[in-house]
């Protein structure tokens, strides 16, 4: 009985990180009705600017030296996490930006701009280390020469290509954008793995019947449900909330009814992409687990199954998928049969498409002829 | 008679069959566009050796020690003259910690650069793909320190200069026993030939002894979360439990097992052997131990001492065991192509093979019948930030 | 029965089944006849990077042209291929490895090493991989029939890791550990680009026959607009789950070459970026042609080789030209345009128009 309570209390601290990634996914589906591939690979982005915030850039204290300093770190590595939902938000916004606004308004020359700083990137990275004053100068001008460059080449594309966008299209963008973002990650970050090392205070908690919870996984469970709650309050009670369930009810009548969508798209991709940057960071520095630029892609599709199954496009359902899997995925791990604890998800995924493609709160819409 | 219509139907067939024809060879002609520099047999001033390394990726650390110790020992042959005047040319490859980059390098090395020996390679699942290829080619190929008995059952072309698991597993178990334990956990790594062929001999000398195994998880390299088999391992209620995994994964699997409570010494093998194993687990791993490799900065013997301090002087660090073991590997094939009565494949093959008593930093090489070395091993405790040498033992002490 | 205009006809008899017989089997063995003495010439003192890069190019040509029958032909978004090119590779190494042995003891002609043997042994391996990867294509085809656009597309994303996961857990083929040592089962380099070069063709004449012929037109309606393909009686049904099963048959019978050819596979390299790969080959070259497939799987093997010094840059690149395509040119470098035909018979004397005159296809 210990067994089970305490592989469901793992279950639920997986399945919360799930629900963060999978609450991007479900808003990104609920007002574009895109898939949108490369959000498992803003968590691992998350992951790697808490393990660089936590190593360089904020001054923590090492713990075995200063035990003291606990209270301090702590303290640093909340702010910690605010500049990586930060940095992660921009990244949400670029991509939208930079690979699916094209897609539903045409190229315009302003997109230059963003092509050329992501040609400039490689580029930089192969010059001099990215994450130093001279990687990060030599990017924002070469980025910004080979923008105005590009400015003509796009005005004359945008007149010439009729862009068709089909939801096919976007998935495969939306692929494109995953695999840029990995491998793009390969150069930047290198592919050997990387841990964050102690830098706050962990213990383990006892609780009745010898079940443990360290600190840090209850730590993330409760930052996990703020971060919720905070996402539910702006959904439910904000005009920006209001405006994106108006886009995900229908596009067109919101467009008639005065909101800019464009800023609100944005703005949900922000949303969704601070999330999932937060659960990388939360992952990255509370866990210490192996992070690579790949590792990114299993949690994301797991969380991206979750958001089907709770209902592509509603947030609760994101929830509550995201903790199924994860429970599922424990037990699984737990159990003789631990080897398919990967496939599971897959798994689930068929099942749900095949039963009931709206997921378990969505609704049944018919296909009109 | 050809009426209209078969004669178009001719043509659709044709034309089908025909477009891809010459789509086939419009291919091949643009594939073969490039000059064929080279081809044939190798260079007559030079002997180009192939070293297949993961230099990068999950064991990164393994491929650049074993490289730095290669590395070493061909610029001493290189600097003593060579070999009939002609000197070694040593081409490395990262295979990033891939068995199928692995394959795919050992091929390039192979058919593209011409090597006529190959170095390599750590992980007994990447070497037993190298292996293969290099058996089909007939190059042969010396693993520094891949310890799977598979290995070297690949074919007659593939030797290594380190023990096998048969013999490590045996000195974990041995060494379990020693320390008292009578019920061991086995937590493996499916993902390596390595890790599944030491637990299986471990279990079954451990059984031998009187031991009993209470349970065997598993996991995969890759993974991150191992709570759930560790609290099952917990539930057995162990004295210890045996990891046979690589490093990368030990310092995640070692914190949470604190983390479930299973407080209990790991017990590893030469997989551990890595300066990313403590940073890894902080202090997670205090007061484990690893069988490893004979080999250590403490050593005292004169042979294992100038080696040390002329790769210090070189690399400005210690080698590791794994260094060491590159450096013997490629001595032994030096040595081999000095005998080799040709500068062939198969040459040099037929010299490594009967490689005897050859006096290297890890202990004397005799190829036996399977193409193994017999060697000693140390068991390594973790103190602090360092490997302390905790034991020694010889094939004789674990019945072998 | 002559050919007189103003009478459509694309697929009839000729005049006698003997005429009809004799130019199918013509046609057969100068193809086969073409192919054996192609690929003598060309690997004639090759350089063995070389030869290594002509059977990569063609098992991805194979795989993307397969693909190109379910993607571009029935129009029905798949990406999980690489899961039928597993089937493929792991029962063909399956056969080699596991079965043959015990076979070939009351089969002696069987025996490895022996040119008979080893081209029987090829051939029942294809044979036994298409068929499995057939199958798989079968299970997987047929529930999906359900789903449309991108819901499909996720699914068949899904078994295609679903299937590498139960390769994973398969401990008689090395399950995560792979199965290295797999026996070339050709002696000479000839050999085997012919042994390729045969497939390729062969998806080839398929997918051009078929796209030339009535059923063709049918397969092409489901495309362009399934629901009045299926008001207008087309069985969409057996057209979709057919593709999938050619499809996944052919791309079996890459991955059969694919696991003799390079001696190891592992479930790994079976990944959702192989999948990616080769949807991206179809893309590139215009989902729907087949020139189009081949001619972008071939510049997608053989061009990462050649620039191999920007090898950390591959990927980078590869991904950046899908995104480039999709804003740009979605329908790729040919669009649903094919080569050849209309060549050939510009090329070739005889009638110039199409027969039951302009205006019919």
């Amino acid at each position: 009985m210990q067994g089970f309570v305490q592989n469901l209390i793992y279950g639920i601290q997986l399945g919360s990180l799930y629900a963060l990634i999978a609450l991007g996914y479900t808003m990104v589906y609920g007002v574009l009705r895109l898939i949108n591939f490369a959000h498992g690979d803003v968590y691992m982005v998350g992951a790697f600017m808490g393990f660089y915030a936590c190593t360089r850039w904020l001054p923590f204290q090492d713990l075995s030296a200063h035990p003291e300093a606990g209270g301090r770190n702590v303290a640093l590595a909340l702010v910690a996490l605010l500049i990586v939902m930060a940095i992660c938000a921009l990244l949400g916004i670029i991509i939208e930006r930079f690979a699916y606004r094209p897609l539903r308004n045409g190229l315009k020359t302003a997109d230059a701009h963003f092509w050329g700083m992501g040609i400039a990137l490689p580029i930089a990275a192969r010059l001099a280390p990215l994450l130093s004053m001279k990687g990060m100068f030599i990017w924002l001008v070469l980025g910004l020469v080979l923008g105005f460059a590009l400015r003509p080449v796009i005005a004359w594309l945008s007149k010439r290509i009729k862009l068709t966008s089909s939801r096919l299209n976007a998935l495969i963008t939306a692929i494109g954008v995953s695999l840029l973002l990995e491998n793009g990650g390969l150069l930047v970050f290198g592919a050997n793995p990387n841990f964050v090392p102690n830098v706050v205070p962990e213990r383990n908690l006892m609780l009745p019947g010898g079940i443990q919870v360290g600190s840090s996984q209850l730590a993330i469970l409760v930052i996990s449900l703020i971060l919720m709650g905070a996402l539910r309050y702006i959904v439910l009670y904000t005009r920006r909330g209001k405006a994106m369930r108006a886009i995900s009810h229908d596009i067109e009548a919101a467009k008639l009814m005065g909101i800019d969508t464009d800023n609100v798209i944005s703005f949900t991709f922000a949303l969704g992409a601070a999330l999932a940057g937060a659960g990388g960071a939360m992952v990255s520095v509370l866990t210490h687990i192996k992070i690579t630029p790949l590792f990114g892609l299993q949690p994301g599709l797991k969380a991206f199954v979750a958001a089907v199954l709770g209902g592509a496009g509603n947030i609760p359902g994101a929830v509550v998928g995201g903790l199924v899997m994860g429970v599922a995925e424990t037990f699984v791990a737990a159990s003789k049969y631990n080897t398919f604890k990967d496939s599971i998800a897959f798994c689930i995924l068929i099942l749900v498409l095949l039963v009931r493609p709206a997921g378990l709160f969505g609704k049944n819409v018919a296909e009109k002829v | 008679m050809l009426t209209n219509l078969t004669y178009n139907l001719m043509i659709k067939r044709l034309s089908a069959v025909g477009t891809g024809c010459v789509l086939a060879l419009s291919m091949l002609a643009t594939s073969g566009c490039k000059d064929h520099s080279g081809g044939g047999t190798a260079n007559s001033t030079e002997i180009k050796v192939g070293e297949y390394a993961s230099l990068t990726g999950d064991t990164a650390t393994f491929g650049q020690s074993t490289h730095l110790g290669i590395q070493m020992a061909i610029d001493e042959a290189n600097a003593s003259g060579g070999v009939n005047g002609k000197k070694f040319v040593l081409v490395t490859e990262d295979d990033a910690s891939k068995p199928d980059q692995a394959q795919s390098v050992v091929t390039k090395l192979i058919t593209q650069d011409k090597v006529v020996a190959m170095l390599g390679e750590v992980a007994s699942t990447r070497s037993m793909r190298g292996g293969a290829v290099c058996q089909q080619s007939q190059i042969p190929m010396i693993s520094p320190s891949s310890t799977n008995p598979k290995v070297t059952q690949v074919g007659n072309y593939v030797f290594r200069v380190c023990f096998t698991d048969d013999f490590q597993g045996a000195v974990d178990a041995k060494f379990a026993h020693d320390q008292g334990y009578k019920k061991v956990a086995v937590f493996k790594d499916l993902k390596s030939d390595y890790s599944v062929g030491f637990s299986d001999v471990f279990s079954k000398e451990f059984a031998k002894l009187g031991g009993a195994i209470t349970n065997v998880q598993s996991y995969q390299s890759g993974d991150t979360d191992f709570k759930a088999q560790l609290n099952s391992l917990k539930a057995g209620n162990p004295e210890a439990v045996l990891v046979p995994g690589y490093y990368t994964e030990m310092g995640t699997i070692a914190r949470q097992a604190k983390d479930v409570g299973l407080n209990v010494p790991l017990l590893g093998g030469d997989g551990w052997d890595s300066p990313d194993l403590i940073p890894g687990a902080g202090t997670a791993l205090e007061g484990s131990f690893f069988a490893d490799h004979y080999f250590a900065t403490e050593l005292k013997d004169p042979a294992t001492q100038t080696f040390i301090q002329a790769f210090k002087a070189k690399n400005g660090k210690d080698p590791d065991a794994l260094a060491a073991l590159g450096y013997d590997a490629g001595k032994v094939l030096i040595d081999a192509v000095k005998r080799a009565k040709t500068i062939d494949g198969p040459g040099i093959r037929d010299a490594i093979a009967a490689t005897k008593d050859f006096p290297g930093v890890t202990g004397k090489i005799t190829m036996d019948a399977n193409r193994n070395a017999r060697k000693s091993a140390l068991v390594f405790q973790i103190k602090g930030k360092e490997f302390k040498v905790f034991k020694t033992y010889t094939p004789e002490q674990v019945g072998q | 029965m002559n050919g007189s205009a103003g009478q459509a006809r694309l697929h009839s008899a000729p005049s006698s089944p003997v005429t009809w017989w004799a130019i199918r089997l013509a046609t057969v063995f100068g193809v086969l006849g073409a192919l054996f003495i192609a690929s003598k010439i060309l690997t004639a003192n090759i350089d063995p990077y070389y030869f290594q890069l002509i059977i990569l190019s063609g098992i991805y040509i194979t795989l993307a042209v397969s693909l190109n029958l379910i993607n571009g032909i029935t129009g029905q978004f798949s990406i999980g291929h690489a899961g039928f090119y597993a089937v493929g590779a792991y029962v063909g190494a399956a056969w080699t490895m596991l079965m043959q042995p015990h076979v070939v003891k009351s089969l002696p002609i069987l025996t490895l090493g022996t040119p008979a043997g080893d081209a029987l042994n090829l051939l029942i391996a294809l044979l036994l991989g298409a068929g499995a990867a057939g199958l798989a294509g079968f299970i997987v085809g047929l529930p999906s029939l359900r789903l449309r656009g991108d819901y499909l597309a996720i699914v068949t994303l899904g078994f295609g890791e679903v299937i590498r996961g139960i390769l994973l857990n398969l401990d008689v083929v090395g399950g995560p550990r792979g199965l290295s040592g797999i026996p070339g089962l050709v002696k000479s380099n000839d050999l085997a680009v012919f042994w390729v070069f045969l497939i390729v063709v062969l998806v080839i004449a398929v997918s051009r026959n078929l796209l030339q012929s009535v059923r063709g037109l049918t397969w092409l309606s489901v495309r362009e607009d399934e629901v009045a393909a299926d008001a207008m009686g087309v069985d969409t049904t057996s057209v979709k789950v057919t593709a999938f099963v050619i499809g996944s048959g052919f791309a079996g019978a890459a991955g059969v070459l694919f696991a003799h050819f390079f001696t190891g596979i592992s479930p790994d390299y079976f990944d959702m970026n192989n999948s990616i790969i080769i949807t991206t080959m179809v893309i590139l070259g215009g989902t729907g042609s087949v020139t189009g497939a081949v001619l972008a799987a071939t510049i997608l093997t053989v061009l990462p080789e050649l620039l191999r010094p920007l090898k950390d840059y591959r990927m980078v690149i590869f991904s950046t030209t899908l995104i480039v395509m999709m804003l740009t040119r979605p329908q790729g470098i040919f669009g649903t345009k094919e080569l050849g035909y209309g060549l050939f018979r510009r090329l070739l004397p005889g009638r110039k128009e199409p027969i039951g005159g302009k205006g019919s296809l």
